[in-house]
C-alpha cells in the first residue's frame, strides 16, 4: 500500500468536492464529543476534592473514621 | 485461590488503586491512535467511487457506532453481574457507561444523519437500524434519568440495572436490521469470519479508528467509574486521605 496525500492543496482538501462542510462537521462533532467525554472527569473529581476539603473544614470534629 | 480475584476485583479501593497506572497510557495510546487515524481517513484513504469524499466520514460514524453498542453490552452485563452477585463496583460501572453509551449513541446518530445528506438525499429516514439505534439512545438516556430520579442510591441501582437488561434485546435488533429490513442502511462490510468487502487501503484507517475508540471508550470508562467510587466511598478513611493529600 502506497500512500498518497489524496488532495492537490488545502482548499481542495478542505473543500472535498462539495462534501467538505460534511465531513469536517461530523469530525468536528464527534471530536467535540469525545473531549467533552475526556475532561468531564477530570473537572468531576476537581469539583468532588474542593467540595470534600470545604466539608471536612467546617465540621472538622464529625471528620473520621466510620 | 481461584474466586480471589473476583473478590479483590469487588472491592472499590483495590480498583482505584489498580486502575491508576494504567490510565496515562490508555489515554496516550488512544489518542494517538485517534489522530493517526483520523489524518490517514481524511487525508490519505481514497476517496470511495460512489459516494465520492463523504465516505471519510465511516472513520468516525462506524467506531461511534460499534462503541455505542458493545458499551451496552458492557453496562448491561455489569448490572447483571450488580444483581445477581451484590457486587457494588459492578454498579458503579454501569453507571459510569450510561453517558459515554447516551454521548457515542449521539454521535453515532449525528454523523450518520450528516453522511446521509450528500449520500442518500435526506437527512432522516425511519430505516430499521436507525429506529433502533434512536431506541437504544433512548435507553441510555433512560438509565441516566433513572440513575438521578432515585434518592437512595441503591433503588436506582437495581431498577436501572433491569431496565440495562430488558433493553439488550434491542442489540441484537440494531445488528440485524441491516438484513432484516434491508432499506438504506448496507449490511456489514468488515468481518471477521469471511473475507471483508472493503478494500484494505479503507479497512486500515477504520480498523485503527475502532481499536482508537475501544482504549478511549475504556479510559473515560475507568475514569467515570473511579470518580463513581469516591463519590460513594466519600466517608471511608481511605479516600478522605485522598482528597486531603489535592
Amino acid at each position: 500500500m502506497n500512500l498518497v496525500f489524496q488532495f492537490s492543496d488545502l482548499h481542495s482538501f478542505l473543500w472535498m468536492n462539495g462534501h467538505g462542510p460534511y465531513v469536517w462537521g461530523c469530525y468536528a462533532m464527534t471530536f467535540l464529543g469525545l473531549a467533552f467525554l475526556a475532561l468531564e472527569p477530570r473537572l468531576q473529581r476537581k469539583r468532588f476534592i474542593r467540595q470534600q476539603k470545604a466539608l471536612a473544614q467546617r465540621k472538622p470534629a464529625a471528620r473520621g473514621e466510620r | 485461590m481461584a474466586w480471589q480475584w473476583f473478590h479483590r476485583l469487588g472491592s472499590p479501593k483495590w480498583f482505584y488503586e489498580k486502575t491508576e497506572k494504567w490510565l496515562p497510557w490508555l489515554g496516550l495510546i488512544a489518542l494517538l491512535l485517534l489522530v493517526t487515524g483520523s489524518i490517514w481517513g481524511l487525508g490519505f484513504g481514497p476517496s470511495e467511487a460512489k459516494q465520492g469524499n463523504s465516505a471519510r466520514i465511516i472513520y468516525i460514524h462506524v467506531p461511534a457506532a460499534i462503541l455505542s453498542m458493545a458499551g451496552y453490552y458492557v453496562m448491561a452485563i455489569a448490572g447483571a453481574i450488580g444483581l445477581i452477585w451484590r457486587m457494588k463496583l459492578s454498579f458503579m460501572v454501569m453507571k459510569a457507561a450510561a453517558p459515554i453509551g447516551a454521548i457515542l449513541t449521539f454521535l453515532a446518530l449525528f454523523t450518520g444523519a450528516v453522511w446521509g445528506k450528500p449520500t442518500w438525499g435526506a437527512w432522516w429516514v425511519w430505516d430499521g437500524r436507525i429506529t433502533s439505534m434512536v431506541v437504544l439512545f433512548l435507553l441510555y438516556l433512560g438509565i441516566v434519568a433513572l440513575q438521578e430520579a432515585y434518592q437512595n442510591q441503591d433503588t436506582a441501582d437495581k431498577i436501572s440495572s433491569v431496565l440495562a437488561l430488558v433493553g439488550m434485546v434491542n442489540i441484537p435488533i440494531i445488528y440485524k436490521s441491516v438484513d432484516w429490513w434491508y432499506t438504506l442502511h448496507q449490511p456489514a462490510t468488515l468481518k471477521l469470519t469471511q473475507k471483508s468487502s472493503i478494500d484494505p487501503s479503507m479497512a486500515y484507517p477504520l480498523i485503527m479508528m475502532i481499536l482508537a475508540f475501544y482504549l478511549f471508550y475504556a479510559w473515560v470508562l475507568l475514569r467515570r467509574t473511579r470518580m463513581e467510587i469516591l463519590r460513594r466511598e466519600q466517608r471511608t478513611s481511605w479516600v478522605q486521605d485522598l482528597v486531603a493529600r489535592g
